[in-house]
Parts: C-alpha cells; structure tokens; sequence
C-alpha cells in the first residue's frame, strides 16, 4: 500500500505539480509549436508520452547495468541522447511497417522528439531522483500526461488568441507567450495537493 | 549563402540575428535558467563554450561527414562536448554545477546549438565557423543577461545576489518562478519587435513551417530535405 501511495503521489506530482512544461520548462519549442491546433496538440503528447515511456525503458537498465558497472557514468549525456534518436528512428520504422494507421497519425511528431529536452530531461531526471524501475516509469508516465494536459489546454487558449485582435508588436509569439505565463500560473494552484492527498 | 564579411558574421549574432529574441531558439533554457542572474551568467558561458567547439569541431568535419546521417553525427559531436562541460564544472565550479543541474546536460539538445551547425557551420570554414560561434554566444549570453536582470531584480530584489535597497523589501516572487519567466520573454519579444518595426516577423522564412520557436530542432530532421 505504501509503494502504490508513493506511485499515486509521483504521478500526481508529475502531471499537475512539476509539469514539465509549464514549471520546468522543458519542451517549451513543441509546446509553442504544435499546439495550434486540438488533434495536433493530441497527437504529438501522445507521441512524447510513449516515447518517454519507451525511453525511460530502455535508459534506466543501460545507465545500471551497462554505464555504472563499468564506471562510465560520465558518458551519460551521449549514451542517452543517441538511444533517443535512434529508439525514435526504430519506432517510427516499426509502426510505418506494423500500425500504418498510427504511423500516419502519429509519424510526422516522431522525428521532432529526438531534440525535445522533455525526453532527455526525464530519462536523466529519473536517475538523479534515485527513482526505482517502477517509480521511473510512473514519473515519466506524469511527464508525458503532464505535457499533453498542457499541449491540449493550451490548444484550446490559442484558437481563441488566434480570433482575437492583438497589437502589431504583440502578435504571434509575444502573446502566445503571456497566455502560455498565465496557464503556468493557473497550475500553481495545485501546489498543495501533494501534501494533503492522503492526509 | 553568400560571401559575407568576417566582422559581420561576428556581430549578427549579437544584434541582427540574436539566437533568443530573434531567431527563438533555446527557449528552454533561456526561460529555466534567467531566475538569477548569476544562473543565467553560467548557463550562457556554458552554451558558448560548447557552441564554440562544436561550431569548430563540425566545420572540420563538414567535407568527411556524409550528409544522411549529419544530425545524428552533430548531436554526437555536441553531446561529446557537453560531456566535457559538465566534467569540468563538476570539478572547478561545483557550486553552479549544482546550481544548473539537468539543465547542463540538457545543453546537447539545445536548438541554438544543433541549428547553428545545421544553418552555419555544415557550410562554412573553420574560422568564419568560429566567429558565428563566438558572436551567437555572446548574443546568447546578452539575452540571457538582459532577461535575468529584469527577473532577479524585481523577484528577488537582488542584482547577481547583492540586494537592492527599497526593491528587496517590495519583492514580486513571481518573476522568479514560472509564470515570470514566460512573461517577460514574451515582453522582450514585443519590445524587440517593436524597435525592429516587425523585422523579427519577417525573419520566420528561414524557419520551419509548423513551427514558430524550435525552427532548426525540427528543420534538422523533418524539414531540413525541403530547404535544398
């Protein structure tokens, strides 16, 4: 019962708390980039989601087993980056030849994951935390349901910026930014929800 | 591209095509690490280091690396030198190294860096590779700087941790956090795009389609083929 408030309190606190996006700042460029529309927006969280959990799969064993026994630890950073780039490469070639459905949904995201910090971000994340397997892929579960919270929310917010007259100097980026400062500050409002969750 | 000056190759990246405000690359670590001011020094340098390098490294490498695998081959060389940023902050400077955290090894995926070796120096020669390397990283570091300031001296009421009178007493802590930092980097753009009468907009044609910020973290893998 114990490990499963410890996961219920991770997951929690991945999603509405330290949302990767929008209090930690990681995948900012997909964020800003993608959420212009509600079935993009969709389909690339999903895509981040699944690569993160894939990721976080693959990593985790590789940084225990391979790099620290052999006192590489050090070799982090390219060790996990090229697993990135070439599990993403290896996904997409297996649903283009398996899920075509799918691929052709979810294809055109893959290729923009490899340069998301998010995924890095959590996959290094996870090992300083000191998280266990399971905990590692509950906190990268968060993560992506976070981003994707956040990607759909905001799709929403952009349709209206998008009708609305913006002054000359503001349009584009700069208003999309402010919105983006306002809804990161609407998830402030979770802040105590780690603390009372199973008071 | 064509032939251009040595001296304007080293100042467009601190003014005409300044990576932060201009091109809107590296949102990520320019919005998580402008809290202080200090932070942001060390973020900036750090990046300038390892855009240098690599800048240097990749340019040598233009005529051996074959172009299908050149992202690949880049984010390797940029990992490499991050590795070694890291390595050497861990050692000499424990405290911004503690300071920074992921955000150092998050270096290797920053668009400024791979865009530069995507747009720049897969073209150009070592020395004129170099330059865009230095001038893209002072820019870098100046935006930074100019973000943190604004960020550190009305959150905290501190400049580089030396407190202000009056402002330390009346501070605004939200500029420090999250929602601060997305303010005023969309401040800064509308500032920059109003002395710029709009150039910055026009600037988004060497950018990806789809994308308004990350334009070479997608150009240097889903659209780099369209610009050939």
């Amino acid at each position: 019962m114990e490990t499963f408030k410890s996961l219920i309190i991770i997951l929690m606190g991945s999603v509405l708390v330290n949302n990767y996006v929008l209090s930690r700042f990681l995948g900012i460029c997909p964020f800003l980039g993608v959420s212009k529309k509600l079935d993009q927006a969709t389909g690339m969280g999903i895509a981040v989601t699944f690569v993160m959990l894939m990721a976080t799969a693959v990593t985790y064993p590789i940084q225990y087993y391979v790099l620290e026994k052999n006192g590489l630890g050090y070799l982090q950073t390219i060790v996990f980056i090229l697993v990135i780039a070439s599990l993403v490469q290896f996904v997409e070639i297996l649903l283009k030849k398996f899920i075509p459905a799918l691929h052709k949904s979810l294809g055109v995201y893959l290729p923009l994951i490899t340069t998301n910090c998010a995924v890095l971000g959590v996959t290094i994340n996870n090992i300083t935390d000191n998280y266990n397997f399971l905990e590692s892929m509950v906190s990268s579960l968060g993560c992506g349901l976070g981003f994707l919270l956040a990607m759909v929310l905001f799709s929403g917010i952009r349709t209206y910026i998008d009708e609305s007259e913006v002054p000359e100097s503001l349009k584009g980026l700069p208003v999309t930014l402010m919105a983006a400062s306002f809804v990161s500050l609407a998830f402030f409002g979770f802040a105590g929800i780690i603390e009372n969750l199973f008071a | 591209m064509s032939k251009q000056n040595n001296l304007s190759v080293l100042l467009k990246g601190i003014l005409r095509e300044n990576p932060v405000f201009v091109l809107i690359l590296g949102t990520c670590p320019t919005l998580a690490t402008t809290t202080s001011v200090i932070s942001a020094l060390a973020m900036g340098f750090a990046t300038m280091a390892v855009l240098i390098c690599s800048n240097v490294f990749i340019s040598m490498l233009r005529k051996v690396i074959p172009d299908e695998v050149r992202i690949p081959c880049y984010i390797v060389v940029i990992a490499g030198f991050v590795t070694l940023v890291q390595m050497f902050m861990h050692a000499f400077l424990p405290e911004l190294y503690e300071m920074l955290g992921v955000y150092l090894a998050l270096i290797t995926v920053n668009c400024i860096i791979l865009g530069r070796a995507e747009m720049f120096a897969g073209k150009n020669s070592v020395g004129k590779s170099a330059l865009d390397g230095i001038g893209m990283g002072i820019g870098f570091v100046l935006a930074l700087l100019s973000i943190a300031t604004i960020r550190e001296v009305l959150g905290a009421g501190s400049f580089a941790g030396i407190p202000l009178p009056i402002l330390s007493t009346h501070k605004i802590s939200i500029m420090t956090q999250a929602p601060g930092g997305l303010l005023v980097y969309g401040i800064m753009i509308a500032v920059v795009n109003k002395l710029t009468h709009g150039k910055v907009i026009k600037k988004k044609e060497f950018s990806c389609a789809g994308c308004p910020s990350a334009s070479v973290c997608h150009g240097g893998c889903a659209e780099a083929k369209e610009d050939k």
